[in-house]
């Protein structure tokens, strides 16, 4: 019997390795439920055209931070890949424009964020963003009134936020007064609403300045007096990403730091246990920024079906279908048709998810310029990732903030040099 | 009756193996025949080195390679020769007592926490084996029950091993439940330095003690009664016993134990990367993982380092091995004079 | 108690407690507590849901939260116990606005209470949360990366028992020169990790076009040194004079091999594959980096993607953690014995 067992699986198994004509693979990751609607749009687009197939595989998106990159290496990897790293793997990515019905209509609508996504100098059209994040503020705001502690106004900045958040903490007997994710990206908007700059004149990465010494001092002295949540950044090594989102949801921090990809998780998750509202970022010496991202929908060079998967991605940005993915998942939707037009829908019976969505979109007008470049900088990546790695070497004690400041530097400058 | 079912299904099992083992005999005669019993040694041997040649050796040699070469891509041929560029950035340091200077201060942590795990772990390990194999080896009611209670934990699989002490040892985990119990104040034990370190060697002398006291067991079990009777009828002390007697007798096993559990110790990973991340910091990180995480899975990615770190690894591994097959060597001689 | 201790310090040679039994005692109550106490405790957090995972303190059993279903609301309303200036007693809660929480009397729905939310409890029962395991396999694709890790489990034990016990026949059986030089080579390579060759690996199982499929994941692992050794040390304690003897009956090597020498190595051979069935069954890093299709993912690599980052759902990661437990629990109850037996017969000593 187990003989059998083991020739049809192996049979089944020899089938499965083999790529089918009209097959297009979609490497797909969820921030909340994301997975369900896309499997839900995929059946009807594979019910609409029976040539083509699309196979959607669900991953962590650590599969993606980590692994996606070596599988492009190899030549290997999907048709199509949900990505935020789109800048580093620019190289990678397919030009669609000769596949493309309408390449102006992807012009006009991604026209925009088309940079994030392709090399420097370049016109092609690889992709679009599923959906446009910003990194911001939640409150919790239950823990807040329970406190009796008012939450900080427009304008407030990040030490009004943090001590009000450590009162509530304090009152309410909750592990910690906020967290940040354990990621460069996140605090690099706070980084720059204290006047960091990373881009210098040349287009390489300039030293870390004043700005980011600035704002890496107040977490780390966050940490260390119990304010900041501890866990998140300094119970992994390297540049590996965590997020305090299940604290936040738990209850554990009346104050978190994340984006605007978590109000679809919250809402799911905390449903209604407590009220929350998004905050936007908190202010510093010279501005109160957030940065702007997203995950891009974007084709990959080696696909053997590039027709197949220009169908594809053209019904996935149709403006329909943006509106409806944009509905159900509780995103901002990137084309600028949808956004200008407005009037979505938000599919969901929680009351806290449209001010949330709301504060974000008006917290876009925020971004200062040194934000704004970010995305499309190819160095980005590179920047987060010393900065994730060496400040939370500092918040676990192991060396001086000024020492970490120039290995961050040197780490910086030995990619630049690795990549020549 | 188990015996009866035992038979039954290595029958079963067997018969389709049976007959095409019964197939493939003339093939293998003539070719005895046409190339004699080196020809039939080759053809034993070649399946397995083949894909040991294949899948073990060669990547090794490649590494070499690797480890010579610098740039973002994947195959060998797109990548840029630099010589031992990679071995000087591993090794510079400005100053050699402080490892924040170094170049690569993160493989000298690496190198460090790993140095002082291995001594750590593996002398722990020994000795919490070696009591349990003394106290298995008595004359104990259900003995096989007892050891399988010991030899459970071998089985689970490194990222179980990671999750379910992860879970325990969380904040809000059982094991501050039980302290809050008892009116302790709770200790967040995976991110306090010292107490991740000691959960990392307390978690994996957890996983792997039941393998190595059974091996010792195995050799307790060897030696002959009438030692033990004899020492008994002269009214030798135990402690005496144990050191005369079982001690050398048992020292063997007890060197392929420790040779076993320091190659393991040495390359640590799955349960620790599973538990801490590598976490508080880098109190944890050991050579593995950092091999792991700039080969691999880093922001900041460089195989060619990754590369020369591995061979730096497995030179300090094999050294430590030759050494201890040496000095094992050397003891079986003194004890075949005796 | 008084008889086992009578049994146990029978060989000290008289009643009363030696010291060394109660260090007996002791190690192995600790053991039991120690070694099977965090699996029985990751089988009961595997019962219970999001929520209560998230408690502190924990507590021992799963509890579910009590409902009623109350006249006028259409789903069934959560129970809570209120302790305030009113008295004592068990309300449904309707909807929580900020601080306050608007409840009702099951009895006398009509009327609606406002209770602050400090000075209520949730009212609990012991209950197992079944969809943590039924879920997986339902929403996901459990079954399938269970088919696959018994594909990988299974035809990676046949070529290994196969493989290595062909080259550790040639090991031990016959005389060559070289022989010393591929045995040392062996077992040299037991000090090289999985993660040292973890790059030009990769390459080479990509240039073979093997990324994806289970036969990449299977092909790098079965040429186990650690096997070869095992079943060499064993075979080494076969007499040559039944090899002469067949030989000079006629016999072919290879049916020295499957006739005689094989069926003698059993016991070795049982212990080997008990190995191997853990070892693949429990593979993690390897099949991590080659597969990245869902239809292709063992077990324990479609078990981490629970434990990514972003959305760790514990209930889930624990209640299918508890299922990847169960066949090496199986292997472990019903072959015990073999692996002491084998370990014990294979000349270690």
């Amino acid at each position: 019997m187990k003989r059998t067992l083991t020739a049809t699986t192996l049979g089944l198994s020899l089938l499965a390795s083999t790529a089918m004509a009209g097959d297009v693979r979609m490497m797909w990751y969820s921030d909340g439920v994301e997975g369900e609607v896309m499997k839900d749009l995929m059946a009807r687009f594979n019910a609409a055209n029976p040539g083509i197939n699309v196979i959607l595989d669900e991953v962590a998106y650590k599969v993606v931070q980590e692994q996606l990159q070596i599988q492009l290496e190899a030549g290997e990897g999907p048709d199509i890949a949900r990505v935020t790293n789109i800048k580093t793997l620019a190289p990678h990515w397919l030009d669609l424009t000769p596949y493309l019905a309408d390449p102006a209509y992807w012009t006009a609508n991604f026209g925009t964020h088309a940079d994030w996504m392709r090399e420097d100098g370049s016109t092609a059209i690889t992709g679009f963003m599923t959906q446009l994040t910003l990194t911001g503020g939640f409150a919790n705001k239950t823990l807040f009134e329970q406190a009796g502690v008012a939450l900080p106004g427009a304008g407030a900045t990040w030490d009004d936020w943090v001590n009000a958040a450590a009162e509530v903490a304090a009152s309410q007997g909750t592990a910690a007064a906020f967290a940040i994710d354990r990621s460069g990206h996140r605090t690099s908007g706070p980084n720059v609403s204290y006047g960091a700059n990373y881009i210098a004149a040349d287009g390489l990465p300039a030293p870390a300045d004043a700005g980011v010494k600035a704002f890496s001092e107040k977490l780390v002295g966050w940490v260390a007096d119990g304010k900041m949540l501890k866990d998140t950044w300094v119970a992994a090594s390297g540049s590996t990403y965590r997020a305090a989102a299940d604290d936040f949801i738990n209850a554990t921090i009346p104050f978190y730091y994340s984006g605007s990809w978590q109000i679809a998780n919250f809402s799911t998750k905390i449903g209604d246990g407590f009220d929350w509202v998004a905050t936007g970022s908190p202010c510093g010496t010279n501005g109160c920024s957030g940065l702007a991202g997203g995950a891009a929908l974007v084709a990959v060079k080696y696909t053997k079906n590039p027709e197949e998967v220009a169908k594809v991605m053209e019904f996935l940005a149709s403006e329909a279908v943006v509106k409806e993915f944009s509905e159900r998942t509780l995103f901002l939707p990137a084309h600028a048709g949808v956004g200008a037009k407005g009037g979505l829908n938000w599919q969901t019976d929680d009351k806290n998810v449209g001010p949330a969505l709301d504060k974000f979109v008006q917290a876009a007008g925020e971004i200062e310029p040194n934000a704004a470049a970010l995305p499309s900088w190819k160095w980005a990546s590179a920047y987060y990732g010393a900065l994730a790695n060496r400040i939370s070497q500092v918040m676990a004690g192991e060396m001086t903030l000024d020492a970490a400041l120039a290995k961050i530097d040197s780490d910086i400058a030995e990619q630049v040099a690795a990549a020549k | 009756m188990a015996v009866g079912i035992k038979h039954l299904a290595g029958a079963v099992a067997t018969a389709p193996l049976t007959w095409l083992a019964r197939l493939i005999d003339p093939v293998l005669r003539l070719w005895q025949r046409l190339a004699g019993r080196t020809g039939m040694i080759a053809f034993f041997l070649t399946p397995n080195m083949a894909i040991f040649g294949v899948f073990v050796l060669f990547p090794l040699v490649i590494n070499v390679a690797y480890s010579m070469t610098t740039g973002g891509a994947l195959f060998l041929s797109d990548r840029r020769f630099v010589g031992a560029a990679q071995y000087q950035r591993l090794l510079s340091c400005a100053d050699y007592s402080a490892i924040s200077t170094c170049q690569e201060d993160q493989f000298w942590t690496a190198a460090r926490n790993t140095a002082l795990f291995v001594v750590l772990q593996v002398s722990l390990l020994i000795t919490v084996a070696t009591i349990t194999a003394l106290i298995l080896n008595r004359d104990l009611k259900a003995r096989s029950f007892w050891r399988a209670v010991f030899f459970f934990p071998v089985l689970l699989s490194p990222v179980v091993v990671g999750l379910i002490w992860r879970w325990i040892l969380d904040r809000n985990g059982l094991l501050n439940a039980g302290l809050d119990a008892v009116g302790l104040a709770p200790v967040n034990w995976l991110i306090e330095r010292g107490w991740a370190f000691a959960a990392a060697i307390g978690v994996t002398i957890w996983a792997h003690l039941g393998f190595y006291a059974l091996i010792l067991l195995a050799g307790l079990q060897a030696i002959p009664r009438d030692l033990y009777e004899a020492a008994e009828m002269d009214g030798t002390p135990h402690a005496r016993v144990f050191w005369r007697i079982t001690l050398p007798l048992l020292m063997p096993n007890l060197l392929v134990v420790i040779v076993l559990s320091l190659i393991r110790a040495v390359q640590v990973f799955d349960e620790v990367f599973v538990l801490t991340g590598g976490g508080p910091g880098t109190a944890t990180l050991f050579l593995t993982q950092y091999i792991y995480e700039v080969g691999f899975a880093s922001l900041l990615k460089n195989p060619g380092l990754a590369a020369a770190a591995s061979i730096l690894m497995g030179g300090v591994l094999i050294a430590l091995t030759l050494v201890q097959l040496g000095l094992g060597r050397r003891n079986e001689k003194r004890g075949k004079l005796k | 108690m008084t008889r086992a201790g009578a049994l146990l310090t029978r060989r000290r040679g008289g009643a009363g407690w030696h010291w060394t039994d109660v260090v007996t005692f002791l190690w192995l109550g600790a053991g039991v507590i120690i070694m099977f106490g965090p699996a029985l405790w990751l089988v009961l957090s595997s019962f219970k849901s999001p929520a209560q995972l998230s408690e502190f303190p924990p507590t021992l059993l799963p509890y579910e939260a009590r409902t009623a279903a109350v006249e006028g609301y259409d789903k069934p309303l959560p129970l809570f116990v209120v302790t305030d200036e009113a008295g004592t007693r068990t309300l449904a809660e309707v909807r929580r606005v900020g601080t306050v929480a608007q409840m009702v009397d099951p009895a006398n729905p009509a009327e609606v209470q406002r209770i602050n939310i400090a000075s209520r409890t949730p009212d609990r029962a012991i209950g197992f949360a079944w969809g943590n395991y039924v879920d997986p396999f339902l929403r996901f694709d459990f079954l399938k990366y269970t088919m696959n890790s018994v594909f990988v489990t299974a035809v990676a034990t046949l070529i290994t028992l196969l493989t290595n016990s062909m080259a550790a026949f040639a090991l031990s059986k016959y005389e060559f020169r070289g022989r010393n030089a591929v045995i040392l080579l062996i077992i040299a390579t037991l000090m090289i990790p999985l993660s040292v060759i973890l790059v030009p690996l990769y390459s080479i199982v990509s240039a073979a076009g093997l990324m994806n499929t289970l036969w990449g994941v299977i092909l790098p692992t079965v040429a186990t040194p650690t096997g070869v050794f095992l079943l060499r040390q064993y075979m080494l304690t076969i007499p040559d004079e039944l090899l002469e003897a067949a030989r000079m009956d006629h016999a072919s090597e290879w049916q020295i091999y499957w006739r005689i020498v094989l069926p003698l190595t059993a016991p070795a051979l049982a212990v080997l594959a008990i190995f191997s069935v853990v070892w693949r069954w429990n593979d993690f890093l390897w099949p991590l980096i080659v597969l990245s299709r869902q239809e292709v993912y063992t077990l324990q690599v479609g078990l981490n993607a629970y434990a990514g980052e972003l959305n760790v759902q514990w209930h889930y990661l624990l209640a299918t953690t508890v299922i990847t437990m169960i066949p090496v629990v199986l292997v472990f109850i019903f072959l015990q014995r073999f692996i002491t037996a084998g370990i014990a017969g294979s000349g270690l000593k």
